[in-house]
């Protein structure tokens, strides 16, 4: 399928990404073709193949290791925030948000 | 026309670990700002997520507990899936929740409908349970900056197990006792410390109405109901909204609205307008969740208490067959751990007092906490030293007014809350000897002729005058039972 | 003086010190400005790391072969000095508060970073035009790509700046710009290297691995770099991942074999996929050659299929990308990043912000991996894909059973002119045909260089092992390298 105009909107505001109006046909374009490229997959007998999330679990059963539930993360307010764009009193401050 | 009201619920509830779900940041509440927000936990380029072992078993303790123990409904392997959305107080861009295989499906939360002793039992059945992590929070006052939100990401990454009810409920009564029901059985089996002042205990509600006999209805799905209060007011809201809406003619659309208690309405969430496409995907970071049959016993073992799982529906069911008590006084006593374990200190102090310690628990103390609006666990009298208390009752050295001057005493701290102290330092014995009680009785019927002679020409009630003189004639301390007894003897005579 | 061996040398019999040597790479960093390969020098950081190295030195340990070796690092890996892009206008500005585990993890082992290396925006690209700051120009042939997406670290590397680099490979971002610039490359089973402090791309297929001269170099950094870490749900600790890889390199290639039989017992799959149309006949013919002294020197050739190759290509350009728009959510402008200064309200700020701060490379592969990933197409691409995925996997695993290495070209090509393919992305990707199924399987693979096309632009030979086996990879690449010399050449201008 191709990726129109109403498409390509629809994902970029799934993506957030702001797509400028002179970018739509250029970008939609590019879209279309990289689908033509991975519509190749639809012929392919799967038919009761798992799919295969964890590249290593193709030859061994993989689980989650966990770990103890131990409070030690040593956090440095001000490194962590120093690449922020705007701060307040250790908080991030964005537009106003709406609920 | 009638209406059928359609609720069900999901409640996000805070696990009580000590560390978040995937990082080792503290979760204790109320810290400065991102100063409990480590850089796992901000999202910073490079982070990865490290499941936390005791979220895991606390989901375990949950799936045990909603299905009497019976392991079937834990699921041996469960998979993380990133929910994708974007949001100011989600720092990945994606909450890493579950999706198509949550570890817990299925089990059921048991409520009580209707009031006091004609209540009987719903059982309400879950659709699922599964473990997620919780989000930050924007913050909208307090800033210098103008026009602008503040976020705080302490929260983010706070272990959070969301239980989904089957829509199950049909009235706002209902959903407040199971919500009521779900938040005694988390917290008595100690997965989450309860807190609803501080978001441990969130409910959303998903209200539809429709005419009964009919499909159900659009639902709306009502958020920010932090007390069982807004919650009943929340629904009973949304009910009439929407029925007003279809009876004019109008039609419910599917949103997410918001309960604002200050205005007792719901609105729609400005935010949450686009219908939602979370493009859900197994997490790559994290492999299969595996939990061992292995594991699942010993958790199991764990939670066995004389032979079954103890959660507040088997300590509600021992009160009724062991200790006689009416399911309305179990229902009350199961309420928390608390109330429990005050029950089963105050009956033992008692001289196993069962009937006379339940009903001093779910009544004077209950309402003297109602009143101070303070929890059981700060009560200054102790189930210990309430069976005490309970124990002079039993054995005739209170009357149960007199008791009730005790147990103020006892409140205020006196003598260290020692009922024996205070009937001892305030004379507050009951008197039962025959011999003082009948001399008072004498004195009694000699002062009021008029009162024996009704009672006499066949007016009954005349006797509860002459009781009364008696009681006021013995300040008070003279057993009532006996006095009446007496009273009687000396009439007939 | 090239090799991680050379400079160790130098510095265990103190003709030169680990100042020295990081002076002189810092020198032909600024001297070789024009490939554009550093993004970050910083020569106070790197010189303090010499120090420290060459106090090591003078207290005497001599255990840490790597003690006082320059490296630099893709700019992929966080560090805390240097400041870390991934190649991107949207972190143009970035410092980590933390080091990557791999970064730390060379760093203990005494080696000298001497700053950040370009690559592809987000590792996304095969020829490193897609950087925010710049294409790298390939030392053999400036107006050449070096391959991608870790560009930067490959022309460093063969340009004679810095004997070893990391790199990151997600469908052959070690592997195809090591063959394009004449260099050895591994990357290695998933999972055996952290993938802590890496920025993700598409974290399933995401492996860092080292670049050097020589195999062996590449050894003792990929067994540096290694191992097991806590802070990696996805990193390995089973007894295999364990087992020390320059350990089980070094026992393998102790033993002496005679000569002409070096390879003997080792049986090498061809698979007929990796020589069909579009490989280059220049390329075909190095490779073929290079199997052929294999051969000559005892291995056994086995034909082998890999049936489901071409399917690599739309499987992972599937999978990448829908990792990748997950991935990739996270810089929004808000705690860290490029943030827009002019937007209507909140959300126009993280659209406008995410706008700006991504190339366009990385916007097509996050709308992509939105696309696939959205209801009503999931279960056709996401979940076809990696079912996709288990079977190509599966084909390795049939493959393995009829021989211990599998070998072919790494890129159909040799380097192309910049700006040669960027206007077709489709056509870009195709390239990837001979790395792809490698990385959807998490299949260790290396690049060793294996002669020049008629250009005199180098060529790469692919060998693959299978899970675990990257001692005997580079045992054998080490025993080719010590048959033949391609490995040591070095482009004019930059000796």
């Amino acid at each position: 399928m191709s990726f129109d105009a109403t498409t390509l909107h629809r994902i970029a505001s799934l993506a957030r990404l702001d797509v400028p109006a002179d970018q739509l046909a250029s970008l939609g374009a590019e879209m279309s073709a990289l689908l033509v490229l991975v519509d190749q997959l639809q012929g392919v007998d799967t038919k009761g193949v798992a799919p295969l999330a964890h590249p290593l679990s193709a030859v061994s059963e993989m689980a989650l290791r966990l770990r103890p539930d131990e409070a030690c993360a040593e956090i440095n307010r001000e490194a962590n925030m120093q690449n922020a764009p705007m701060t307040e009193n250790g908080l991030f401050l964005v537009p106003k948000v709406l609920d | 026309m009638t209406w059928e009201i359609v609720i069900g619920i999901e409640t996000h509830v805070q696990l009580a670990t000590r560390s978040k779900i995937f990082s080792n940041a503290s979760t204790a509440f109320g810290a400065p700002p991102n100063t409990q927000a480590s850089v796992v936990d901000l999202a910073l380029p490079g982070t990865l997520p490290v499941m936390n072992k005791q979220a895991v078993e606390f989901a375990i303790k949950f799936g045990l507990a909603v299905n009497d123990g019976q392991t079937h409904n834990i699921a041996r392997r469960s998979i993380f899936a990133r929910k994708n959305y974007f949001y100011p107080d989600l720092p990945k861009g994606y909450q890493i929740s579950q999706f198509e295989l949550p570890v817990v499906t299925g089990g059921f939360v048991d409520i009580q409908v209707g009031e006091g002793e004609k209540a009987t039992t719903k059982r309400i059945n879950l659709t699922r349970a599964h473990l997620e992590e919780d989000a930050g929070k924007s913050l909208h006052e307090g800033l210098e900056t103008p026009g602008v939100s503040g976020i705080d990401l302490n929260r983010a990454g706070t272990p959070l197990l969301e239980i989904v009810s089957e829509p199950e409920m049909r009235s706002a009564a209902e959903a407040v006792a199971y919500a009521k029901a779900l938040h005694g059985l988390v917290t008595w089996i100690g997965i989450c410390d309860g807190n609803m002042q501080e978001g441990s205990f969130r409910c959303d509600a998903n209200v539809s109405v429709r005419r009964i006999g009919e499909p159900l209805g659009t639902r709306c799905e009502i958020k920010n109901l932090n007390s069982f209060r807004f919650m009943e007011r929340a629904i009973n809201y949304e009910v009439r909204r929407q029925i007003e809406l279809i009876e004019d003619g109008g039609k419910v659309i599917q949103q997410t609205r918001l309960y604002d208690a200050d205005r007792d309405e719901t609105r729609a969430m400005r935010s949450k307008e686009d219908a939602m496409d979370y493009r859900y995907f197994p997490d790559p970071d994290l492999l299969p969740l595996a939990i061992s049959d292995r594991q699942i016993e010993t958790t199991r073992l764990s939670m066995l208490r004389g032979g079954v799982i103890d959660v507040p529906g088997s300590t509600r069911q021992q009160l009724i067959n062991a200790y006689e008590l009416s399911a309305y006084d179990a229902q009350l006593l199961t309420q928390s751990r608390a109330f429990a374990t005050c029950f089963f200190a105050a009956f033992s102090s008692s001289g196993e007092q069962a009937k006379l310690c339940a009903n001093w628990i779910n009544g004077e103390l209950a309402s003297q906490l109602n009143r101070e609006c303070i929890e059981l666990v700060d009560s200054p009298v102790n189930g210990d030293e309430l069976g005490r208390l309970v124990k002079r009752i039993a054995d005739g050295t209170l009357s149960s007014k007199m008791a009730k001057q005790v147990f103020g005493y006892m409140w205020a701290g006196e003598h260290g809350g020692d009922a024996d102290a205070i009937i001892e330092a305030r004379g507050l014995k009951q008197v039962t000897d025959s011999g003082a009680i009948e001399k008072v009785i004498d004195d009694v019927l000699a002062k009021n002729e008029k009162s024996v002679a009704e009672f006499k020409s066949g007016k009954d009630k005349a006797i509860q005058a002459l009781i009364g003189q008696a009681m006021k004639a013995s300040q008070g301390k003279a057993n009532p039972g006996q006095v009446n007894e007496l009273l009687r003897k000396k009439l007939a005579e | 003086m090239r090799t991680i061996t050379d400079f160790s040398h130098a510095l265990a019999a103190k003709q030169a010190s680990a100042v020295e040597l990081a002076t002189d790479a810092l020198a032909k960093a600024t001297a070789a400005k024009g490939l554009n390969a550093f993004l970050h020098v910083d020569a106070d950081l790197t010189l303090a790391e010499a120090r420290a190295a060459d106090k090591q030195f003078a207290a005497g340990v001599t255990n840490k072969p790597l003690l006082g070796v320059p490296i630099a690092h893709k700019d992929i890996f966080v560090t805390c000095g240097w400041r870390s892009t991934a190649g991107s206008m949207m972190l143009a500005n970035y410092v980590s508060p933390f080091d990557a585990t791999v970064v730390e993890r060379l760093r203990a082992a005494g080696m000298v970073c001497v700053g950040k290396l370009n690559c592809d925006e987000f590792a996304m690209g095969s020829s490193n035009e897609n950087s925010a700051f710049g294409a790298v120009q390939n030392p053999w042939d400036t107006s050449r790509i070096p391959g991608g997406s870790s560009g930067g670290s490959a022309a460093a590397i063969s340009a004679g700046i810095v004997p070893a680099s990391t790199g990151s490979d997600t469908g052959g971002s070690l592997r195809q710009p090591a063959a394009m610039t004449g260099i050895t490359a591994i990357k290695p089973t998933y999972g055996r290297v952290s993938r802590y402090g890496m920025i993700a791309f598409a974290s399933s297929l995401d492996q860092g691995g080292p670049m050097a001269h020589t195999a062996e170099d590449c050894a003792l950094v990929l067994d540096a770099m290694a191992g097991f870490d806590e802070r990696d749900s996805t990193s390995l600790d089973s007894e295999k991942a364990k087992v020390s890889i320059w350990r089980a390199f070094s026992g393998q290639i102790a033993s002496k074999r005679p000569s002409n039989v070096e390879f003997a017992g080792l049986r090498i799959g061809v698979p007929k996929e990796f020589f069909a149309e579009g490989l280059s006949a220049d390329v075909g013919a190095r490779v073929t050659e290079a199997i052929e002294t294999f051969k000559k020197h005892g291995a056994t050739v086995v034909d082998i299929s890999l049936p489901r190759t071409a399917l690599s290509i739309p499987a992972y350009y599937v999978i990448a990308p829908a990792e990748a728009s997950s991935n990739l959510s996270r810089f929004d402008g808000i705690r860290f990043g490029h943030r827009a200064a002019q937007y209507a309200d909140v959300n126009d700020m993280i659209a406008k912000s995410r706008a700006e701060g991504f190339g366009r490379e990385v916007k097509r592969r996050i709308l992509t991996g939105a696309y696939v990933l959205s209801h009503g197409y999931y279960d056709a691409y996401y979940l076809q894909a990696q079912r996709v995925r288990r079977l190509i996997a599966q084909d390795f695993q049939t493959a393995f059973k009829s021989c211990d290495l599998i070998m072919g070209p790494v890129a159909p090509t040799t380097a192309w002119k910049i700006g040669e393919k960027s206007s077709d992305p489709v056509a870009m990707y195709l390239e990837d045909i001979f790395t792809l199924g490698v990385s959807l399987a998490g299949l260790p693979g290396m690049s060793v260089p294996c002669g020049f096309d008629h250009q005199r632009l180098p060529v790469g030979l692919q060998i693959i092992g299978n899970y675990f086996e990257e001692s005997a990879m580079l045992a054998a690449a080490h025993r080719y390298q010590q048959l033949t010399d391609w490995h040591l050449q070095s482009p004019g201008g930059h000796k």
